[in-house]
């Protein structure tokens, strides 16, 4: 399992570099999606893909019982989706905006400021 | 424990909350931006003299035991980098009193400029690395919406690049955090650090520390990632500008200094030789792109990124002296580097453009301007008395003592380099009669007064410039006790992980 979520999250750093190169910005945001979502992925794949209970321990006890399952890199994930979802909303409108103003989906044609 | 430490995050936090349920209110939102950052100035110095006197502070969020909650660390870098960024903090909002038009204070100038202060010293004094990488965001959000503030053709372009390096950058640190927490289960800095010792895969850990050094270079704007910077620097508000250059590539630096202090030391032959290739290119590649540029903010932006590179070099070299020299760096660069970019704005306030050929005659108009502008641009280069002259001197003298004479060279070489960008900008700015047939509009405010609120935090910065020049002991004592608590990790790691086992630092 872990290795094919191995070859998955390569796949998608892959896929994601492959977009940022294009010359179209709109390509370049749906890179930037894929790149957050690799790097969200790396996470879980990282932190261990074991099988366990729920990390809540039952009444009485002061330990679990048996092996649970790490929460700490789902909370990690989620916290980092919430900050892509957030920023990935900025660059959309930032991208619309810009296209208003250049009125061209292509990045060699916003290249003034560049030196 | 110590709740001091989550005052200069705080402070901001709610200084922009405010601010933003007073939206309407042009007047309450100039004046929290004044008063916050004053409370806050105050709050970081407070918190750099208990720093000093009692040791590393330590703040676990909610009573949480190190290392399974949040832990904010406040130790002597930390500390100074909070002190710093309340001085950018203030210099900024009283410049902006004046500075920044109407028209985009009310865009919510103020809320963001607290929100991304928020971030800077929240990254600064965290020891946590995700929640560093949180702070990181915090930062960008904020710094996205001051870039393209007003929303002209020039800032929109300079966005995409600065928005897309960014977000690769904070990409490439997630992917080292899940890499690192995969490996050591952990992600409190001072833990990460115990338990990197006992790891046996140190390849696997150089691989991690390389991402790293890739997300934390992008961010400091080095040698070969630095192309965003002189790409946007340059488009939006000069207030905006100056925070930017004062205070945001300097977190980048900061997290290298943090992060190949305290984590990654395992293997410092393999990665602080590329960190010195780096510091030597990124010097070499920012002073000559500086040399070709003719418009005021471009010139300075090219700076920024040759002065990184001194930086680095500091931490590349890592010998005590060494660090002191980049600690001591840092704290004489951002002051002058924010400072340069003030004096542009009142240049442009008076004369409507950037573009050199088109400047001139100020000296003859505004002399005073003239002395102002040169102690930091003298400071930059490096000429004694001020002080770039020790900052540099430290440096290079760390330099000689371990016989890195190329990269000695390299930054004697870019020293010269740096005045002549400073003299070409004083020739063609303040000497040379000002051009014939060429006029600009300006801004018609110019002429309204309020200029003196534009120069006051000028005079403020130069002063401080001076003060290190001429009275550098107690800022050399700063740093070294900064470069001691790096070089010797474990104090750091103890103050953390100490009180968790029930014995007091």
């Amino acid at each position: 399992m872990e290795t094919l979520m191995a070859f998955a999250v390569g796949g998608l750093y892959a896929a994601a570099i492959y977009m940022m190169l294009r010359r179209s910005i709109v390509k370049l945001v749906i890179g930037l999606v894929l790149l957050s979502n690799a790097a969200n992925l790396l996470i879980f794949t990282a932190a261990g893909m074991d099988r366990g209970l729920p990390p809540l321990i039952p009444e009485g006890m002061l330990v679990p019982d048996g092996p649970v399952a790490d929460p700490l890199a789902q909370a990690l994930i989620l916290t980092a989706i919430v900050i892509g979802f957030g920023v990935l909303a900025f660059a959309v409108v930032l991208i619309h905006r810009a296209y208003e103003v250049v009125r061209a989906d292509d990045m060699d044609q916003m290249k003034d400021t560049d030196t | 424990m110590s709740t001091m430490v989550a005052l200069p995050v705080l402070l901001p936090l709610i200084a922009g909350a405010v601010s933003l349920a007073l939206w309407r209110s042009r007047f309450a939102q100039r004046s929290i931006g004044v008063v916050a950052n004053l409370a806050l100035m105050w709050v970081s110095v407070e918190l750099l003299l208990l720093t000093w006197n009692e040791g590393i502070q330590v703040m676990h969020m909610g009573s949480w035991p190190a290392p399974f909650g949040i832990v904010l660390v406040s130790d002597m870098l930390g500390a100074i980098m909070v002190v710093l960024t309340a001085i950018i903090g203030l210099a900024t909002a009283v410049y902006s009193l004046s500075g920044v038009s109407r028209r985009h204070e009310h865009y919510g100038y103020y809320p963001l400029m607290h929100l991304l202060l928020a971030g800077v010293n929240g990254a600064f004094l965290t020891g946590d690395i995700f929640n560093m990488y949180v702070w990181f965001e915090v930062m960008l959000v904020a710094s996205f919406a001051l870039l393209i503030l007003g929303g002209e053709r020039a800032q929109m372009e300079g966005a995409i690049k600065y928005v897309t390096l960014n977000l690769l950058s904070s990409a490439l640190f997630l992917s080292g955090i899940g890499l690192l927490y995969g490996l050591t289960g952990t992600l409190n800095m001072a833990d990460i650090a115990m338990k990197l010792n006992s790891v046996e895969d140190t390849g696997l850990i150089t691989v991690i520390a390389m991402l790293f050094m890739v997300s934390f270079g992008i961010k400091a704007s080095a040698f070969p990632f630095f192309f965003w910077l002189p790409a946007s620097y340059h488009t939006p508000q000069v207030a905006v500008s100056a925070l930017f250059a004062g205070l945001l590539t300097k977190v980048g630096v900061y997290a290298l200094f943090r992060v190949f202090s305290l984590i990654f030391d395992h293997d410092v032959g393999y990665t602080h030789t590329l960190l010195l290739w780096m510091a030597a290119l990124t010097m070499l590649t920012g002073v000559l792109g500086a040399a070709a540029q003719f418009e005021f903010r471009r010139i300075l932006s090219f700076h920024i990124i040759s002065q990184i590179g001194y930086m680095i070099l500091g931490l590349a070299l890592f010998t005590p002296l060494a660090i002191i020299g980049g600690v001591f760096y840092l704290m004489h660069h951002i002051i002058v580097k924010a400072n340069l970019f003030l004096v542009s704005g009142v240049v442009y306030r008076l004369k409507g453009t950037h573009e050199l050929k088109d400047l001139g005659g100020l000296y003859r108009s505004h002399p005073w301007l003239g002395v102002l502008f040169l102690i930091p641009a003298l400071s930059l280069a490096g000429l004694p008395p001020l002080s770039g002259f020790f900052a540099k001197f430290i440096l290079i003298r760390a330099g000689v003592e371990v016989e890195a004479w190329w990269v000695v060279a390299v930054a004697l070489v870019v020293g010269l380099l740096t005045l002549y960008s400073m003299i070409k900008i004083w020739a063609e700015v303040f000497w040379k009669a000002q051009p014939e047939g060429v006029s600009h509009p300006v801004d018609p405010a110019a002429h309204q007064g309020g200029l003196w609120l534009m120069v006051l935090p000028i005079v403020g910065l130069g002063l401080m410039t001076l003060f290190i020049g001429l009275w550098g002991q107690p800022i050399y004592l700063l740093a070294e006790r900064a470069a001691v608590e790096m070089l010797d990790s474990s104090r750091y790691i103890d103050a953390v992980l100490g009180s968790a086992q029930g014995v007091r630092p």
